[in-house]
């Protein structure tokens, strides 16, 4: 009972959707028609991207509204977030998960380090930026960028 | 009078077919509201499908026909289900067929094919998820069997038409106590065998705690549609069944009006939506439970199954006199 009356008290907590994000539906995401799978994959961030992405599904920006979802299988996904630069050992299981994705299927590269290495860039561990190891179609700036530019970046893909 | 039974039977498949995604849809629309969040919409779950039909199609290396032909299969059964259960009316031309050992083998049929698919792919999770299944299914088709044979003793058979039709002519045997614990038992089945809480979470991420969701890890696209689409059919379809035993006002018991008929579609597109949301609503209470105390759950529901068996036994015996 004590939850149930913690839900009628706090509503609705999801903000009003901001307006359309700028910039057209890219290419590839045109057949997608407002349902797109998420899968993630740390290539080697620090986490500070991850707790982002987290909130960025949490019901404050709820980005499932805009027709987004997280799932736990490449062979599911339409889209892979990708955070952080790439290491040594994740550049191969980063080339397969893409790989088991369906086509058709687009890349996000999310904060500065999965740009460009960021923080990271000269590490001796690091193999590169992620556009170094698979095709990047959208990049996510910042360090960590902020969760409503995920959901900008989510909505672009989805068109809703 | 037969053109009456087929427009039921073409209705009653269609508002199935319709309304399964949407169903789904209104189930995690009432949660994502319950949580707080905006929701993506009751349409949504159509919306993956379309995705889903436009992706190109994997068949991963190494798996072989059992892979393949699962998810049609699984739509199959659904579909065959779909037109034997009486939700609209209980005068259809199918009628002779329906019995409750043909639905209970159909819906094992769907489930055994799930998992041999799930085990062809040769992954780790794909293995586990069937084992969990198989386990999971041992103990729910008989709980289904069971409660369902307390119903159909005061009826005189296994026909569901027949017991369907009975209750509601005589809803007095719904509040019998074989009646309620069969409704107990039959619920926790349904729960069950659809995967949803507390046995199966059906959003979950985790692959440690996946059970119908780890056999399906490597299906995409078109096939990922058809799976998908026939898990939202059978909760449907035994939503709906559900509905038809235990609240069977308003089913259509004569082959003779189509008004009679119509109402009876509407009726059971409200009682299904009401069983969904309830069942969404309440899951928000509930946490998954542990994989090794599932059987403990289940095992009490065929306890009160098998009471409600000799319930009806004993006390039907008396009452009949
Ligand atoms: S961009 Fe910043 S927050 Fe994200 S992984 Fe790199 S250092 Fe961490």
């Amino acid at each position: 009972m004590g939850l149930l009356r913690k839900i009628r008290d706090t509503g609705q907590v999801a903000e009003p959707a901001p307006p359309r994000p700028e910039g057209g539906v890219p290419p590839q995401a045109r057949e997608f028609g407002g349902s797109v799978q998420v899968r993630c994959v740390d290539a080697g961030s620090c986490n500070g991207c991850e707790i982002e992405i987290a909130a960025a599904f949490n019901p404050v920006y709820d980005a499932e509204r805009y027709g987004a979802r997280l799932v736990a299988s490449p062979r599911h996904a339409d889209v892979a977030l990708v955070t952080g630069p790439v290491t040594r050992n994740m550049a191969e299981p980063l080339r397969r998960t893409v790989a088991a994705m369906p086509e058709p299927r687009l890349v996000v590269a999310v904060g500065d380090c999965a740009i460009n290495c960021g923080e990271f860039a000269g590490g001796y561990g690091v193999e590169g930026a992620v556009s170094d190891v698979v095709p990047v179609d959208l990049a996510v700036p910042g360090c960590p960028p902020r969760p409503d530019e995920i959901v900008a970046a989510l909505r672009r893909v989805t068109g809703r | 009078m037969n053109t009456v039974g087929y427009a039921a039977i073409v209705l009653q498949v269609g508002a199935v077919v319709a309304g399964a995604p949407l169903l789904t849809g209104l189930m995690r629309q009432t949660r994502a509201r319950l949580e707080g969040r905006a929701g993506a919409g009751v349409l949504q779950p159509w919306r993956d499908v379309r995705k889903l039909l436009r992706k190109e199609p994997i068949t991963p290396v190494g798996t072989g026909p059992a892979f393949r032909w699962a998810p049609p299969v699984l739509v199959a059964t659904s579909l065959v289900l779909a037109v034997l259960v009486p939700l609209v009316s209980t005068e259809s031309p199918v009628r002779g067929r329906a019995d409750l050992i043909v639905v209970v083998a159909l819906l094992a049929l769907g489930t055994v094919a799930l998992a041999l698919a799930g085990l062809d792919t040769g992954t780790a999770f794909g293995g586990m998820g069937a084992s969990r299944e198989m386990t999971i299914a041992a103990l729910v088709e008989p709980t289904i069997l069971m409660a369902v044979f307390a119903l159909s003793i005061p009826a005189g058979s296994t026909n569901l038409p027949v017991i369907v039709a009975g209750a509601a002519d005589e809803p007095a045997r719904l509040t019998s106590p074989a009646g309620l614990l069969a409704i107990a038992a039959l619920s926790v089945a349904v729960l069950a065998e659809t995967g949803r809480l507390p046995v199966d979470n059906p959003s979950t991420h985790l692959e440690l705690t996946m059970v119908h969701e780890a056999m399906v890890l490597e299906y995409a696209g078109p096939d990922l549609a058809l799976v998908e689409f026939g898990a939202q059919l059978r909760l449907t379809v035994l939503l709906g069944l559900l509905a038809s035993l235990f609240a069977p006002w308003g089913i259509a018991t004569s082959a003779s009006s189509l008004a009679a008929v119509l109402l009876a579609l509407v009726l059971v597109v409200l009682k299904v939506a009401v069983l969904g949301t309830v069942l969404a609503a309440a899951e928000v209470f509930w946490a998954k439970l542990r994989l090794f105390r599932v059987p403990e759950l289940l095992a009490g529901s065929f306890l009160l199954a098998l009471l409600a068996v000799t319930a009806s036994y004993f006390m039907g015996g008396e009452g009949g006199q």
